[in-house]
């Protein structure tokens, strides 16, 4: 079989980075609400399971042939036993409808582009113009509300934050809200959910929940351009990066300005090294995952717009390796 | 054997007589079969062949997804692999299984020789076998879709999607539309008026009801994806914009399109399966089905309340909250009507004495399966709770429970069931122990822990997973699923084995093994039943035990072939009482030939063989030219006596018959898809900032009057026409000429208005949607130009008689059609800027 056989020679693995974490142990709102609710669900299924089965197990030997009333069993236990259960239920979806964003008020506006395959995350901090550009890591502030405007330019994905929220697709054409709030710190990842081609499990943001005052500090430090390289090999490695015309779709901030314009571009590497993952949670942001990214990418993401560099003579790697690991 | 409708014995030779008309097709001519009995067992053979074939690929899927960050499937084949498993099951099994089962069960069911329109089942048959595996074939050539069953675009446009492997996909829809289409019409009308004397709607079986509303939720489910494949192909090959976002369009229209066939269509697939367990719980358990009647109602009530939560399927694309209010209240509505089902089989169990043969267990598990399928149907459709599970490996496990528990499980009950109808053989009790053990644990270990998957994070569609070890972490959960489910499957082949070492055993009776309600369990050969017999209860074969003996003997009604070729009796709907003898076609190689040209023509103008894919479409043309030219004639004989003094009419009786009735479905098919077409329209132009959108205008309006007093005028005459075949006894020409001239120059003036507006459908998604509705309109010029020159031919060679005159109702109804959408296309398109503001 051919489509097999053209699946024999790669290798997607996921970097377990962290777990995406679930409603029924909630870090934050609005998922601590779905709790209940889940857990209710949950244990309702396993009950009424059981008493069905209870029921069947009554009915199958059989031989009630003096049972008067069936039409009591199919309408009784049938309609109305049920119908009281589901009215309930439907009570729980419009108390969710009505409740709006009121819970959450005044919030930090966090910008999420969805990508084939990466998510680019913009932070518009308060009363500042520049929005600070991320890539591939949504870092919030524990207490605070943030809004997230969810787009896509390109395919349809789904943003979805297990410990945090539940999921909202990202559509071409449109801009969705999520507001949530972090109340504990955390580290999850967070997969897309909506299918979106060959990328698809090769696109795990990953979400970060830090007090705000750690918050802050990380985003000041986002907000500056890179550092000058500070070895020889960096400064090599610089130079290799434009020689490479990596920065024909990568910006490094203050150092290279890209030459394609979004979305034809790759993600922001102004702070690649203050990141958890490459490639949108596919290898460890350490030196062995940034060689093999950049020699054998297309093997652990198959897809991606980026061409894999397998031929680089070892000195321009470790080079390029080096620069790129200093972009803290 | 007194007050029977024939006398017996009945006079030599006329069984002879009889099963010479049903005589068989000898040698290799036996693929011309149109018999039901034939068609039934190829298609249900065919449909479970592609669930074997579905199944070794989801084996597959399994295998890669057993360990995290296993290399067995690259991304790329392991979307093509989920992809078709998922398509192949659903159109390819599910679909035509239940299809082939009441092809093959319900003519003698319900006392009838044999479908309405046999050709036409053959017909649909062979462009599903045909296509189906052309399609099934893409995947050794790695070129299958890899869109995901739901297909969404933009991911399946020609810009994410460049290959073919879409375009396999739409035209591979494109077969099932057009076989489910057919069975649509064949259950609509064999169902309501060819069933036997006396069986009135009070006394049809539940399966038959069941199929009923199968056949009119197809009706209006089918023509909704029709209309959006016909969209998705003309976005991939005219770059029409429907879905492209940057050009005005919509991604969501598909999602709607697809979901509002989609969610109709599981219960196109479960419904089935209920009617089926209906049916066999009270012969398992020796008693009738308590709540009978409410069951009935509770059928219809789920085909109704299904076409209204297709967007439960969308909770998390962004729509209004108040179209997830209804959505989400139509889907915990939609629950109760299946518990009443689950109550009335249960109480049924309690009341009567369960056999526990293999059927029984089947059953038993399925009712098992389905109820947690249900409550897991129930967990999602409360928002707070959807928005964590939806498109995770939570829901991945309840559509399978809801699935499979609820429609392969039944499926198999009913295997073991009526198998021996085939051939008189029983399958083995002792295997089928095993094989309902290994089918029930293995689906339960395969998923079970799937919902945990699911709550654990596990998206959907995803080829592999971070490593997760711990006794509840993802690497056990899916280890356990994986290995759940090569049981299931060693179940499953345990059971195939078993029915094929069955069916290779010599033919004999089958008698009644279960001591069955139904009429399917008489003798029967080739042609049916002897005699149709005279039913007077719901449930004939306990009630009137001796019609095992009458009718084999021909002591009831029609028990020969009185004009010597096939036959059919039409009755009435409501009551049953016998209204004319319908003449059957013969087997021939038409419908083959007619099958292999639609397909030839799909398949190759995909590869882009233009030349040979013409052929092959014109080839088609000419068999179903011939087919209908055979139509609607004299057997000689005006009249055949039943029995005792019921004498009928043959070939009609001038009133509403079974072509005006198929042609009644085709019309409702019609005006479902052109109302897909003007929803896609309405959408999108509400969606458009502006309305028109900049650079396109509105059609000229001079033009488009004339247009549309064309279509009046179409109307009239084919009207004119109509009184004068009613009171005159003859159709002039001329009115027919005139709406074959009209219908044409309402296209030109429609396409005139257009091109006075500078219509182009390539700018933007509105004029996209405009472009559709013209070209729909087109489509009804085509319609009255092809049924005007066929009644001219006809009334030329002097077959368009009051009592033969399908061809001009064919014309005078597609007249009206072509104008009804004329006028809703103008008026919307018009009114709806107007009203945008």
């Amino acid at each position: 079989m051919n489509a097999v056989a053209t699946g024999m020679n790669a290798a997607l693995r996921l970097e377990p980075a962290a777990a995406p974490g679930s409603f029924l142990w909630p870090a934050g709102l609005p998922a601590a609400l779905d709790q209940a609710v889940g857990w209710t669900l949950l244990i309702g299924a396993v009950v009424v399971t059981g008493l069905v089965l209870a029921l069947l197990a009554w009915a199958v030997p059989g031989r009630r042939r003096r049972w008067r009333h069936p039409a009591w069993w199919t309408v009784g236990a049938g309609l109305v036993l049920p119908g009281a259960v589901l009215a309930a239920l439907q009570w729980v979806n419009m108390r969710d409808l009505s409740r709006g964003d009121a819970l959450l008020p005044r919030p930090l506006v966090i910008g999420v582009q969805a990508r084939a395959w990466w998510w680019e995350v913009r932070v518009h901090p308060d009363g500042d113009a520049a929005p600070v550009v991320l890539a591939n890591e949504l870092r919030l502030p524990v207490g605070r509300t943030v809004q997230l405007a969810l787009a896509s330019d390109d395919l349809i994905h789904s943003l979805w934050l297990p410990a945090l929220a539940g999921k909202v697709d990202l559509v071409p054409g449109r801009i969705h809200q999520l507001r949530l709030r972090a109340t504990e710190a955390g580290r999850w990842s967070a997969p897309c959910a909506e299918y979106c081609g060959s990328g698809h499990t090769a696109m795990v943001l990953q979400v970060v929940a830090q007090p705000a005052a750690e918050f802050e500090r990380w985003l000041q430090a986002q907000r500056a351009d890179a550092p000058a390289p500070s070895t020889v090999q960096q400064a090599a490695g610089r130079a290799h990066f434009e020689r490479l015309r990596c920065n024909a779709c990568h910006r490094v901030r203050g150092h290279f300005e890209p030459l394609l314009a979004a979305p034809a571009g790759g993600p922001d590497l102004t702070h690649l090294a203050s990141r958890a993952t490459l490639g949108a949670g596919v290898l460890r942001n350490d030196v062995e995952g940034l060689r093999r990214w950049i020699t054998a990418l297309q093997a652990h993401k198959p897809g991606a717009r980026m061409p894999a560099y397998p031929d680089l003579d070892p000195a321009t790697l470790d080079a390029l390796v080096a620069w790129l690991g200093s972009l803290d | 054997m007194k007050d029977l409708p024939n006398p017996v014995p009945r006079p030599a030779g006329e069984r002879a007589q009889l099963e010479r008309a049903w005589q068989p097709p000898r040698g290799w001519r036996f693929v011309f079969t149109v018999n039901n009995t034939d068609i039934g067992l190829f298609y249900l053979g065919t449909a479970l062949a592609f669930f074997l074939a579905a199944g070794v690929l989801a084996l597959l899927l399994r295998a890669q997804l057993a360990l995290p960050g296993n290399t067995l499937l690259a991304p790329p084949a392991y979307n093509q692999v989920f992809t078709m498993h998922g398509t192949v099951m659903m159109f390819l099994f599910a679909v035509p299984a239940v299809e082939a089962m009441a092809v093959y069960l319900l003519p003698n069911m319900l006392g009838a020789r044999d479908l309405p329109f046999p050709r036409l089942s053959a017909y649909a048959f062979w462009a599903y076998a045909i296509g189906g595996s052309a399609f099934f074939a893409t995947l050794f050539f790695g070129a299958s879709p890899d869109g995901g069953w739901t297909m969404y675009p933009p991911l399946t446009g020609k810009v994410a999607s460049p290959g073919i492997g879409a375009d396999f996909w739409l035209l591979g829809i494109g077969f099932i539309e057009i076989s489910a289409i057919a069975g649509a019409v064949e259950l609509i009308v064999g169902i309501l008026m060819t069933r036997t004397p006396g069986m009135t709607l009070a006394r049809m079986p539940v399966y038959a009801w069941a199929m009923l509303v199968v056949g009119l939720m197809i009706v209006f489910a089918f023509p909704a994806i029709i209309a959006g494949t016909a969209l998705l192909e003309l976005e991939r090959a005219f770059d029409w914009p429907f879905f492209s976002a940057e050009r005005g369009g919509e991604p969501l229209v598909w999602q709607h399109l697809f979901w509002f066939f989609g969610h109709p269509e599981v219960y196109i697939i479960f419904l089935p399966a209920a009617g089926l367990v209906s049916m066999l719980v009270p012969v398992l358990a020796r008693t009738p089905l308590v709540g009978e009647r409410a069951v009935v109602r509770a059928l219809a009530a789920v085909g109704v309340i299904s076409f209204a939560l297709w967007a439960h399927h969308m909770f998390t694309a962004g729509l209004a909250p108040w179209s997830l209010a209804l959505a989400s209240a139509a889907s915990l509505l939609v629950v109760l009507p299946s518990t009443l089902q689950v109550f009335a089989w249960i109480g049924t169990l309690a009341r009567g004495h369960l056999v526990r043969n293999t059927s029984a267990w089947f059953v038993l598990a399925f009712l098992a399966l389905f109820v947690i399928g249900g409550l897991t149907g129930v967990m999602v459709a409360v928002l707070p709770f959807n928005r964590h599970v939806h498109d995770t490996h939570f829901v991945v496990a309840h559509l399978h429970y809801v699935l499979i528990g609820g429609m392969v499980f039944p499926l198999f009950a009913a295997l073991y069931h009526w198998l021996p109808l085939v051939n008189g053989q029983r399958l083995c009790e002792r295997l089928g122990r095993w094989v309902v053990g290994l089918m029930f644990v293995g689906f339960n270990l395969a998923f079970l822990p799937m919902h945990v998957s699911g709550l654990l994070g596990m998206p959907r569609r995803v080829s592999t997973y971070a490593d997760d070890p711990g006794w509840f972490g993802l690497n056990a959960m899916n280890a356990l699923s994986s290995a759940g489910a090569f049981v299931l499957a060693a179940g499953v082949a345990l059971c195939a084995f078993d029915v094929v070492r069955t069916l290779r055993r010599p033919r004999r009776e089958h008698g009644d093994p279960w001591h069955a309600a139904t009429l399917e369990w008489l003798p029967s050969q080739r042609y049916g039943l002897r005699s149709l017999p005279q039913v007077d209860s719901a449930r004939p074969l306990w009630t009137r035990p001796s019609l095992h003996q009458e009718v084999p003997a021909g002591a009831h009604w029609l028990p020969g072939s009185p004009t010597g070729r096939r036959e059919a009796l039409v009755t009435r709907a409501r009551d049953a009482e016998p209204r004319y003898l319908m003449l059957l076609p013969g087997d021939g190689a038409l419908p083959l030939v007619a099958a292999v040209g639609t397909a030839g023509f799909f398949l190759l103008l995909t590869l882009g063989w233009t030349v040979p894919a013409w052929l092959c479409g014109a080839a088609a043309l000419v068999a179903i030219a011939i087919w209908l030219w055979g139509l609607d004639r004299d057997g000689g004989r005006a009249t055949v006596a039943l029995g005792r003094d019921r004498v009928v009419p043959v070939g009609g009786d001038g009133a509403f018959g079974h072509a005006q009735a198929a042609l009644a479905v085709v019309l409702a098919v019609d005006a479902s898809i052109y109302l897909s077409f003007l929803y896609t329209h309405v959408h999108l132009a509400m969606a458009a900032p502006t309305c028109p959108p900049p650079g396109a205008a509105l059609p000229a309006g001079a033009a488009s009057a004339a247009a549309l007093l064309a279509w009046g005028l179409a109307v009239l005459g084919v009207e004119h026409g109509a009184r004068g075949l009613r009171q005159r006894g003859v159709a002039a020409s001329w009115p027919i000429v005139a709406a074959l001239l009209l219908s044409i120059v309402a296209f030109a003036g429609h396409a005139l208005a257009q091109q006075q507006a500078g219509l182009d459908p390539r700018r933007d998604a509105w004029s996209a949607s405009v472009g559709a509705l013209l070209g729909y309109d087109g489509l009804h010029m085509v319609w009255v130009v092809a049924a005007a020159a066929f009644a001219l031919a006809r009334r030329h060679a002097g077959l368009l008689t009051p009592r033969h005159r399908v061809a001009f109702d064919a014309l005078r109804w597609a007249a009206h059609a072509g104008a009804a959408q004329a006028v809703l296309t103008a008026l919307t398109v018009r009114a709806l800027p107007q009203w945008l503001g």
